[in-house]
């Protein structure tokens, strides 16, 4: 077991109070899984994707525990996280595009910062080369400036130095989300690429976009309102879920060949609740057409079949 | 890269050909004849000897003939490097005036605008980083570049001058002594040069750090910045690179007050009565002396223009965007 979560509570210090962004998350990651994380805006995804490797300064770790190889995660305590980082957890943040210092030829960025990880440069420089190349770059890219680089190649340098030392888990935050859907189809494969390899040995990919989630992701966790909803093997999330919000967002994709005549897309009704003060019991209940009275209570995630975990109470049993 | 300098250079010589000419105007169109106040310290009473007199002066200055020769002899004159003859220290030529002044200025302006720009950055970086000091050194420095240079000049040669008596608050050295290169002399020179570079060095500092505490948290925000510290990276090397990115916009900044800052080194020189060219102006602006006050403004000109290519040269240097964007790109 690679990564194990639980119970995770990590919430935003606002002037109006806390807002309760991740509330219990619970879940587990095995060696070689590559997990799309998926939901609204609001839900966590990002929250839970930066809590694994660094909470800013209005995040505040309130409960649960994470445990990485069997080695336990002090995300509280951001001195003692600096071990863990780039080393074993490793980012290819939200912001790829200007996450390199512009004024630094690529190439001096990055030894820079390996160094300042107690890593050797010289060590590492061929297989740099190598893996730039190995997702379609020259190793000239190291003697350029970021500006000189399109999109697409800045995203590739940040995914090659994210992983440049084999780290046990990455996180993806809406990593492809910039990029053109070519593009973005090229910069997944080398992500599955580089798991095969085992350049990283699994991976938590942040998106809101389940289709290509379905095409690059073993397992899909499903969140809404800080909380888990499902979490199943990719295929399963996408031909048979179970949590009624699980079955809503799937039935909003378009279907390949579907014109509007036939069937107008179906939203979901209503909006996720405010984090603020969140509504006991299920969060989904407002919007569940099937919400009863036992939903007033929290239903917990339960394993309803091997390796599909569900919150909610019509599934559980 | 050279065609940019030739493009810089072309406006350069446009923005000086202007300025020469409004420079040229101005003394001109003033009222009040320079010719009539010379002659007036004379105090010649007889008319006719006074006619005389005017006329012989106006051919000297050059002024009786028509004002577009007048133009083009100012121009064929600055390009032999001669600016004509001072009226008020007749019959000296204004470029030996000139010249004259012109090392006090300088050595009263390059160290105020250089140290300060420095102490100032590294100053307000450093406050960036502790709340306390950023809190004190903050609204000082606010108040600090909302000060003029003269009334912080005033301030500061009335306490320490006057009521202290530790350092001199007139002249360029002791007027007791006779300029050479002695340690007397030199040690005169320094005292001299101290107040009036400690006012012009306090009120720029301000400026500067307040510019760079800002510009050092916007950086410290950066996406870049936030990256290298989600991947570990120490403190060290993220302030670094924010502070070499920071400087960037202070050095537009340098090239943007330079002109401020030399017209405070003027009015500081008044206070101080500091023989540069800020107190030749005044003598100048007193007598009606056009071509002093011409070729003075001539030199602070001369002087902008070249700081300002300068620093233009710096920042291609030290930005790879502006030079990527120059050069078309590599790829």
């Amino acid at each position: 077991m690679t990564l194990r979560v639980k119970d995770l509570k990590v919430y935003y210090q606002t002037l109006r109070g806390d807002v309760h962004a991740l509330d219990g998350v619970d879940f587990e990651l095995a060696d070689g899984e590559i997990m799309g994380l998926a939901g609204e805006s609001g839900c966590g995804k990002s929250t839970l994707g930066k809590s694994l490797i660094r909470l800013d300064s209005r995040m505040r770790h309130v409960d649960g525990t994470i445990e990485l190889d069997g080695e336990d995660v002090p995300i509280a305590k951001d001195r003692e996280m600096n071990r863990f980082r780039y080393h074993e957890i490793s980012l290819i943040p939200q912001y790829a595009m200007s996450a390199l210092n512009p004024t630094r030829k690529i190439g001096r960025m990055i030894n820079e910062l390996l160094q300042s990880r107690g890593v050797r440069p010289s060590e590492v420089t061929e297989e740099l080369n190598r893996r730039l190349e190995l997702v379609g770059l020259d190793p000239d890219v190291l003697k350029r400036f970021p500006i000189e680089l399109s999109g697409g190649m800045k995203q590739r340098v940040v995914m090659v130095m994210a992983t440049l030392l084999n780290p046990s888990l990455l996180i993806a935050d809406e990593a492809t989300s910039a990029l053109d859907v070519s593009t973005q189809r090229s910069v997944v494969e080398s992500m599955v690429e580089f798991r095969d390899r085992g350049y990283v040995k699994s991976m938590i990919f942040v998106t809101h976009d389940i289709s290509l989630v379905y095409q690059m992701a073993d397992t899909v966790m499903v969140m809404y309102a800080g909380r888990v909803a499902e979490k199943a093997p990719a295929s399963t999330i996408i031909n048979d879920p179970q949590h009624p919000y699980t079955k809503m967002l799937i039935g909003a994709l378009p279907e390949v060949g579907a014109t509007t005549d036939e069937a107008r897309l179906e939203g979901i009704p209503g909006t996720p609740p405010g984090l603020l003060h969140p509504p006991t019991g299920c969060r989904f209940k407002a919007r569940c057409p099937i919400a009863s009275e036992e939903c007033s209570e929290t239903p917990p995630l339960v394993e309803i079949e091997p390796g599909h975990w569900a919150a909610c109470w019509k599934t559980g049993r | 890269m050279w065609r940019y300098m030739g493009r810089k250079l072309g406006i350069y010589a446009i923005t000086f050909v202007i300025a020469v000419t409004i420079n040229w105007m101005i003394p001109r169109f003033m009222p009040g004849d320079p010719v009539r106040s010379m002659l007036n310290k004379a105090s010649v009473s007889d008319p006719e000897a006074m006619e005389r007199m005017t006329n012989y002066y106006n051919e000297v200055f050059g002024l009786e003939t028509p004002i577009h020769q007048q133009y083009f002899a100012f121009w064929a004159g600055l390009f032999r490097g001669d600016l004509g003859i001072s009226s008020m220290q007749y019959p000296e030529p204004v470029t030996d005036i000139i010249l004259r002044a012109v090392p006090f200025t300088l050595g009263l302006l390059l160290p105020a605008i250089i140290l300060s720009w420095i102490v100032g950055n590294h100053f307000g970086a450093f406050a960036a980083r502790n709340k306390i000091l950023d809190n004190t050194v903050l609204p000082v420095g606010y108040i600090l570049t909302a000060t003029p240079y003269m009334w912080l000049a005033l301030l500061l040669a009335w306490s320490v001058g006057v009521v202290g008596g530790f350092l001199p608050t007139s002249s360029g050295y002791s007027l007791a002594l006779i300029p050479a290169f002695s340690w007397e002399f030199i040690a005169s020179l320094i005292t001299h040069w101290f107040l009036p570079f400690l006012s012009m060095f306090i009120v720029a500092l301000g400026g500067w750090a307040i510019g760079m505490r800002n510009m050092i948290i916007y950086e410290l925000e950066a996406d870049y910045s936030n990256y290298l510290q989600a991947l570990g990276a120490p403190r060290r090397l993220i302030r670094r690179y924010a502070f070499r990115n920071a400087m960037l916009p202070q050095i537009t900044g340098l090239a943007v007050q330079l002109g401020t800052v030399i017209a405070g080194a003027l009015l500081t020189e008044i206070v101080f009565n500091y023989p540069g060219l800020g107190s030749l102006i005044l003598r100048a602006l007193n007598n009606n002396d056009y071509f002093v006050l011409q070729g003075t403004f001539l030199f602070v000109i001369i002087g902008v223009l070249i700081a300002n290519f300068i620093i233009d040269i710096i920042y291609v240097l030290v930005d790879p965007r502006t030079r990527v964007q120059m050069t078309g790109g590599s790829s």
